[in-house]
């Protein structure tokens, strides 16, 4: 057996702060052979970063390496290295760092400086390693685009980040890692900022490069999913502390570690059966929700909530020395119907238009055409046209739970303030009642009441959502919007987030509009699903038939590239490498769509609605 | 880019044009000018050659005519007197209170003011860059708690006062007269070439003094900036590269911390004009603020109003300078679209 390309021995990584010493990583002991792929798993805050930035010795200031040794055996040097042993800014330390060992960030926007273009980013690696040669950089950095599939190399020479997409932008970050065709490559949560088409290409792509190269990869990620599909053995870490590790079929088939039981046990997969709940980590229990009683109220006829025609368009000036003005058809007649107490799912990839058509019936957006009706039990009537009374009362109807629960709370806010602040403003109760109320909202998601005076900072992520949804849930309402309201989330605490969501829709009869990018909790959450590409509604299901049944070629294309957790089930790579899902002008007919033409839905079994192109209906009639 | 530029251009004149209204209404604000008094004192001690006098200058420029008229007719839009004459022909007025065209009271004044705040200018960002570098990659050593401390004592010391100090102690250790901004004998002298090194020399003690306060909010705002953008990825994107520490710095979050700098040129010019007064008329500076207070002061309002147009010109061209800077620096401005 070949020595390891890089061991970690009894690693520690220690943390000195103001408020107290804190270890990070404890004593991590891994391999990562020649040429495969070790994942590193585990939840946020369990050191898997603070390990891939202690082998490249980029650590923040304030953490230090306390003990053990990461021995680096470089092929081209042939010596064996131990990393702990150099200084940080020492030239040894630097041609590693990047020459060597390369690395990939999560947020390929952020990780790309916005003021230089990605040519000169690229070749920047080229001049400091390997030659101080501009032409002779250039040509590698054509040739590295072409790799990394850039449609046109020479172009996106002199293009800018923000000019292209998260795929594009984090090929190019993998451009620049590769360039100097290093021994490893550390890829940290490289596709958790993507749409999963988009995912499933850059993980196959990595995947090629590697069979081309013969590096290693150093997987971080949380993704239990993408682990089965790409690794070749897995690190399970808790706390800095190796949980499990082992080959993928050993883990994935084989799980020992409770932790590592509980952690797949959490994860929302397709091949759930009807009415399985997932189990997350930890728990949230609410003793008021237990004996919760459905408000009492005159349920509509039809559904509670209905969208018809909405149609939207932006138009956009681009830069300031051009006067061009682009229009940008976010939401193509779009029909949604909301049940009383059911769960609409809308599921569609980043700039699909998902979150305009939640705007637009939250009002806080007017549409070009079409409406919005709200029906509370006396009839339905036109969102865009309620007046005073009539509107606050939409208002305390429908409420809204944002994805990121760390910018939607006010900081300066306690939680019994964010908490009764719908209150005071729709001007309900006594201040007594309020308190009351505040309370009994803390119990309902399962926090402690004593948390009422603490301000969100000193709550976790998980925590932070759930007071976001206690302060949904203050005015009663009968509609959630919920916008991506778990992608921010880890796997465990996403899981106790949807759990808590379809309690409480159970225990008050809520019905949610649940917008979200991951199929599979969709799938756990929704009764019908509406897929949606490029502001159409592409096609429209009850959840069990969408996936037995997928007709439109852009649902299958979703449904191939969600990465499941079982390796009986890998990603059919092939089939997502063709092409452009994503333009209805590239889709097979029926379904092909021209520009500018909204096309036709068809029911092809109840319940179950395909868009099809104009002309394909005109000729079948 | 063609039409950018036209669209700028057209914008400035509007503003411009605003400016000027503004000024003309709040000079005239006050009941009675210089002239009026004069004309007044003149009527009452009966000398009738300065009353004639006075009262040509009256005829001269309109002041018998209605506010609108005068504006028009101060502005060029409107024939006066002698046909079309005002700002947009180049005829600055008349300065009742030296009795010259406001052309020769300015004069040099005006290319010395701009000369001074270049000076000043440059000697901020020469040393609040550097400084707040280091204070910003070493935040919380020993160096950056002293450079944060005499940048406070910058911030909290009135720069006249500053001026004072160092006019006596100049004065008493070295025997030179730092006041003006040459010796007193280049006065009213041609521009000869040792006028020009006693200029340079007179100019290094107004520089410090009115840069100072600039200075230290300077290096404290740019180490708030780079600290925060030394937190970003792309800062770590170019460590895990290789670059050396000060390579990967300066090409990427320094580059990212000038706008705000940038952005501020404009407002820079106008405030050191008028935030450099009193440090003028301490250090008897030849420059245009001490000129523009008594101006006011005596409501002499062509002076006034030709200075503080002036002033308004600068400060629109400098916006126009630093956005088309920022262009030039970020292309996310230059081609938009970007978030």
């Amino acid at each position: 057996m070949d020595e390891p390309l890089l061991s970690v021995r009894e690693l520690t990584v220690d943390f000195v702060t103001d408020s107290g010493n804190f270890r990070a990583v404890d004593g991590l002991t891994f391999d990562i052979p020649k040429g495969k792929t070790v994942a590193l798993v585990g939840e946020s805050g369990s050191g898997k970063s603070i390990t891939a930035q202690a082998i490249l010795q980029i650590l923040p200031k304030q953490a230090k390496i306390g003990a053990g040794s990461i021995v680096f055996n470089d092929p081209a040097i042939g010596d064996a290295v131990d990393i702990t042993g150099l200084e940080a800014e020492s030239s040894a330390m630097r041609e590693m760092r990047g020459g060597r060992i390369a690395m990939i960030f999560q947020e390929p926007m952020t990780s790309l400086s916005p003021l230089h273009t990605i040519g000169d980013q690229i070749s920047e690696s080229y001049l400091t390693h390997i030659a101080d040669d501009p032409a002779e950089a250039k040509i590698h950095t054509l040739e590295v685009l072409e790799r990394v599939g850039f449609p046109d190399p020479k172009r996106a020479l002199n293009t800018y980040p923000f000019e292209l997409s998260g795929g594009l932008r984090q090929r190019a970050m993998i451009a620049m890692a590769l360039i100097t065709r290093p021994a490893l490559l550390i890829a940290d949560e490289p596709t958790t900022a993507l749409d999963v088409t988009t995912q499933a290409q850059i993980l196959d792509l990595i995947k090629k490069l590697q069979i081309e190269t013969g590096m290693s990869v150093l997987l971080i990620t949380h993704d239990l999913g993408v682990v089965a599909n790409v690794a070749d053995e897995v690190v399970v870490i808790y706390r800095g502390r190796v949980m499990e590790a082992g080959s993928r079929d050993d883990l994935f088939r084989r799980a020992q570690h409770p932790y590592l039981q509980a952690l797949m046990r959490a994860v929302p997969r397709f091949a759930m059966a009807e009415g399985e709940r997932l189990t997350p980590i930890r728990e949230v229990t609410s003793e008021v929700l237990a004996h919760a009683q459905t408000p009492e109220r005159i349920a509509p006829a039809g559904p509670i909530l209905q969208a018809e025609g909405l149609t939207k368009t932006f138009t956009l000036r681009s830069g300031w020395f051009s006067g061009k003005v682009r229009t940008i058809h976010a939401v193509n007649g779009v029909d949604l119907a909301l049940p009383t107490g059911k769960t609409l799912g809308l599921v569609g990839e980043s700039g699909c238009g998902k979150t305009t058509v939640s705007k637009i019936i939250m009002r806080a957006m007017n549409p070009d055409s079409g409406h919005v009706l709200f029906d509370d039990g006396t009839g339905p009537r036109k969102v865009h046209e309620l007046e005073g009374d009539a509107l606050t009362a939409y208002r305390r109807n429908v409420q809204f739970i944002f994805q990121d629960p760390f910018s939607s709370l006010n900081p300066r806010m306690t939680v019994y303030e964010l908490l009764t602040e719908p209150l005071r403003i729709h001007r309900i109760g006594t201040s007594d009642e309020r308190y009351e109320r505040a309370k009994q909202l803390l119990d309902m998601v399962g926090l402690n009441q004593r948390v009422l005076r603490r301000y969100p900072h000193s709550f976790s992520g998980g925590q932070r959502q759930r007071i976001g949804i206690a302060r949904a849930l203050a005015l009663e309402p009968r509609v959630l919007i919920c916008d991506e309201p778990v992608s921010a989330l880890d796997v465990s605490v996403q899981a106790q987030v949807l759990n808590l969501l379809k309690d409480l829709q159970a225990a008050l009869g809520l019905t949610y509009l649940f917008v979200s990018h991951n199929l599979a909790v969709v799938d756990y959450i929704a009764d019908t699903i509406a897929v949606m590409c490029r502001g159409y509604i592409v096609e429209e299901a009850p959840k069990t038939s969408l996936f037995r049944n997928p007709v439109h070629p852009y649902t299958q294309a979703l449904l191939a590239a969600v990465p499941d957790p079982d390796i009986d089930r890998p990603l059919d790579f092939e089939k997502l490498r063709v092409g452009r899902f994503a333009d209805p002008s590239q889709w097979p007919e029926p379904f092909r769509l021209a520009a500018g033409e909204f096309g036709s839905m068809k029911e092809i079994e109840p319940g179950h609605k395909v868009r099809l192109g104009t002309e394909f209906v005109r000729e079948a009639a | 880019m063609i039409t950018f530029l036209l669209r700028r251009f057209v914008t400035m004149c509007v503003t411009l044009l605003i400016i000027s209204a503004l000024v003309f209404a709040i000079i005239k604000l006050p009941p009675g000018d210089f002239l009026t008094n004069q004309i007044a004192e003149l009527r009452a001690q009966g000398e009738s050659a300065s009353v004639a006098k006075a009262e040509f200058l009256i005829k001269q420029y309109g002041l018998d005519r209605p506010v609108w008229e005068q504006y028009l007719v101060w502005l060029g839009v409107m024939p006066g007197q002698n046909g079309f004459s005002g700002l947009l022909q180049g005829d600055w007025g008349w300065s009742f209170e030296y009795d010259r065209p406001v052309v020769e009271v300015v004069g040099d004044a005006l290319w010395l003011t701009l000369l001074v705040n270049f000076a000043v200018v440059i000697f901020i960002h020469l040393v609040s860059i550097p400084i707040a570098i280091y204070s910003a990659t070493r935040q919380y050593s020993i160096g950056d708690y002293i450079a944060t401390f005499i940048g406070y004592i910058g911030l909290a010391t009135p720069s006249f006062l500053l001026a004072l100090i160092l006019l006596y102690y100049v004065n008493r250790w070295f025997g030179v007269s730092i006041g003006g901004l040459y010796d007193a004998q280049y006065a009213g002298e041609p521009w000869t070439w040792p006028k020009i090194q006693s200029l340079m020399s007179h100019l290094i003690v107004p520089t410090i003094v009115i840069g100072l306060g600039g200075t230290a909010a300077m290096i404290r705002r740019m180490r708030a900036n780079l600290l925060d953008e030394l937190g970003k990825q792309y800062y770590v994107t170019a460590k895990a590269k290789g670059l050396t520490p000060r390579k990967a710095l300066l090409k990427y979050p320094f580059r990212m911390s000038l706008n705000p700098f940038i952005s501020d040129i404009g407002n820079l010019l106008p405030h050191l004009v008028s935030g450099s007064v009193l440090v003028s008329l301490v250090l008897s500076l030849p420059t245009v603020g001490p000129i523009l207070l008594s101006a006011l002061k005596s409501q002499d309002q062509f002076l006034a109003g030709f200075i503080l147009m002036f002033v308004a010109v600068l400060t629109v061209i400098g916006m126009l300078v630093s956005d088309l800077l920022l262009a030039w620096l970020d292309p996310r401005i230059r081609m938009g679209g970007g978030r």
